[in-house]
């Protein structure tokens, strides 16, 4: 098997348990539009002005949130049923198993997000569907569900278990969201590229960033 | 057992802490705007300085610790953080105190200001995730993998003087909001202050040394006595 082969053996794996179940995609996804109706209510999202500043921090917030859900639950799951062990024993490189599992989370947090976006755009009728924030909330997403399965491997390795990764990972994040966040608002505002590029650029950075340091450590968070 | 290293560590850190008081209130001339309260500045650089240097000692020990296993990285990692989560939280206090007569707000969400608490953040959820795990070495492995995963953070902090507009001043110029900029340009009394920030940097840096020290050999010690309990007990 090729080395792809292999990634992609284990994103299919997730895959069909998360057909069986559905447990994953149905609470990120109705965790989501719970979560707009709470932003609705408490920012007063009601009159223009308010709405185009505060929509792409909320947007991010909700991504987050919901992709959370899905960290917590994706490792959760593999170590109660004793999966890891089992998945660590294949003859497969350790980065295969680590890009296998942030693919698959990433890939989730996509399909969420595919319906995300477009209730933002009916709720707050705000131009969201377009190339640009499209390029930049699947950046963002990648890199979040990146140093987020690192991190959430951790945090299942210890005592408090779920309530571990967001104070883990949300400071560890933040650089990212930031830009992520800027870059939103500047291409959802139909503003010239060279205006935000400078967060776009960042955002990439913290992707490469994160991403390959998170590969580089993988090794040492699951090794026993 | 006389630890003749720590003695002297301590009283030069004393020593060198006391000259930079009489330096910072007695040598340095009064800022022209500000007056007394630019003063703090030279203590505030000083901490936040080690609040940093703090953080780039645990990346390069978490990074020996994964590389050779030595416990003795760990410990070197552990106690850094814990001396930066202090200078960070100083930073924050002398930085709140000089804020309030001059920005008229003891905290504003300015660039640098939000960076710095992200860091600050990092530091804490490190602590949180030690007292978390049980198994000693799992707790050195993981803690080492998130401090250098973590100092992804400190590069922003530096660059967000670049990106974002802030009202913070700048020491490291190239920045373009200069509104708060200190003055140091202002003939004979640039150099002297200059002067007097380069010492309080220094003091404040054989501080952390001492520290660092004093803490490292607190984890031996403690180290000892579980392997002396093992010992008695078991």
């Amino acid at each position: 098997m090729t080395y792809l082969r292999k990634i992609a053996a284990i994103i299919a794996k997730d895959i069909a348990a998360e057909l069986r179940t559905r447990e994953m995609l149905s609470s990120m996804g109705v965790f989501s539009i719970l979560v707009i109706i709470v932003f609705n209510f408490a920012l007063e999202l009601t009159e223009r002005q308010i709405i185009e500043t505060t929509v792409p921090g909320a947007l991010w917030v909700t991504i987050i949130f919901a992709g959370m859900l899905g960290l917590n639950r994706s490792l959760a799951v593999e170590l109660d049923k004793g999966c890891l062990d089992g998945l660590l024993l294949t003859p497969v490189d350790r980065s295969a198993i680590f890009f296998g599992k942030a693919f698959g989370n990433a890939l989730f947090m996509l399909i969420v997000e595919v319906i995300l976006v477009p209730l933002f755009v009916v709720f707050f009728n705000v131009p969201l569907v377009q190339p640009w924030v499209i390029v930049i909330v699947v950046l963002g997403t990648l890199g979040f569900a990146g140093v987020g399965t690192l991190l959430s491997s951790m945090a299942v390795n210890t005592r408090a278990r779920e309530v571990m990764l967001p104070i883990l990972l949300f400071p560890v994040a933040m650089p990212m969201l930031i830009a992520a966040v800027k870059a939103t608002s500047g291409a959802m505002m139909g503003f010239p590229v060279s205006d935000w590029q400078q967060w776009l650029s960042l955002l990439i950075v913290f992707d490469v960033i994160l991403i390959t340091v998170s590969v580089m450590v993988f090794d040492y968070v699951v090794e026993e | 057992m006389k630890d003749t290293t720590g003695t002297i560590l301590a009283v030069v850190s004393a020593v060198l802490v006391a000259t930079a008081l009489v330096l910072v209130f007695l040598w340095a001339p009064l800022e022209m705007t500000m007056k007394e309260v630019q003063r703090i500045f030279y203590f505030h650089v000083a901490v936040d300085w080690v609040g940093f240097l703090a953080f780039f000692v645990t990346l390069v020990s978490s990074i020996l610790y994964l590389r050779t296993a030595a416990r003795k990285w760990d410990i070197v990692a552990l106690s850094s953080v814990e001396i930066g989560a202090l200078f960070l939280t100083l930073g924050a206090m002398t930085g709140s105190l000089w804020a309030r007569p001059v920005w008229n707000t003891w905290w504003t969400w300015d660039a640098r200001l939000t960076t710095v608490a992200i860091t600050w953040l990092v530091y804490l959820a490190y602590l949180m995730l030690r007292g978390a795990i049980d198994d000693p070495q799992r707790q050195a492995r993981f803690s080492a993998v998130y401090g250098i995963v973590s100092f992804v953070t400190v590069p922003l902090t530096f660059a967000s003087v670049f990106f974002l507009r802030t009202i913070h001043p700048a020491l490291f110029a190239a920045s373009t909001a200069a509104q708060g900029r200190m003055q140091f340009d202002t003939g004979l009394g640039s150099a002297k202050m200059g002067m007097t920030l380069t010492f309080c940097v220094i003091a404040f840096t054989v501080v952390y040394v001492t520290l660092l020290r004093m803490r490292i050999k607190l984890e031996r010690t403690a180290d000892r006595v579980a392997r002396l309990q093992q010992e008695l007990v078991g």
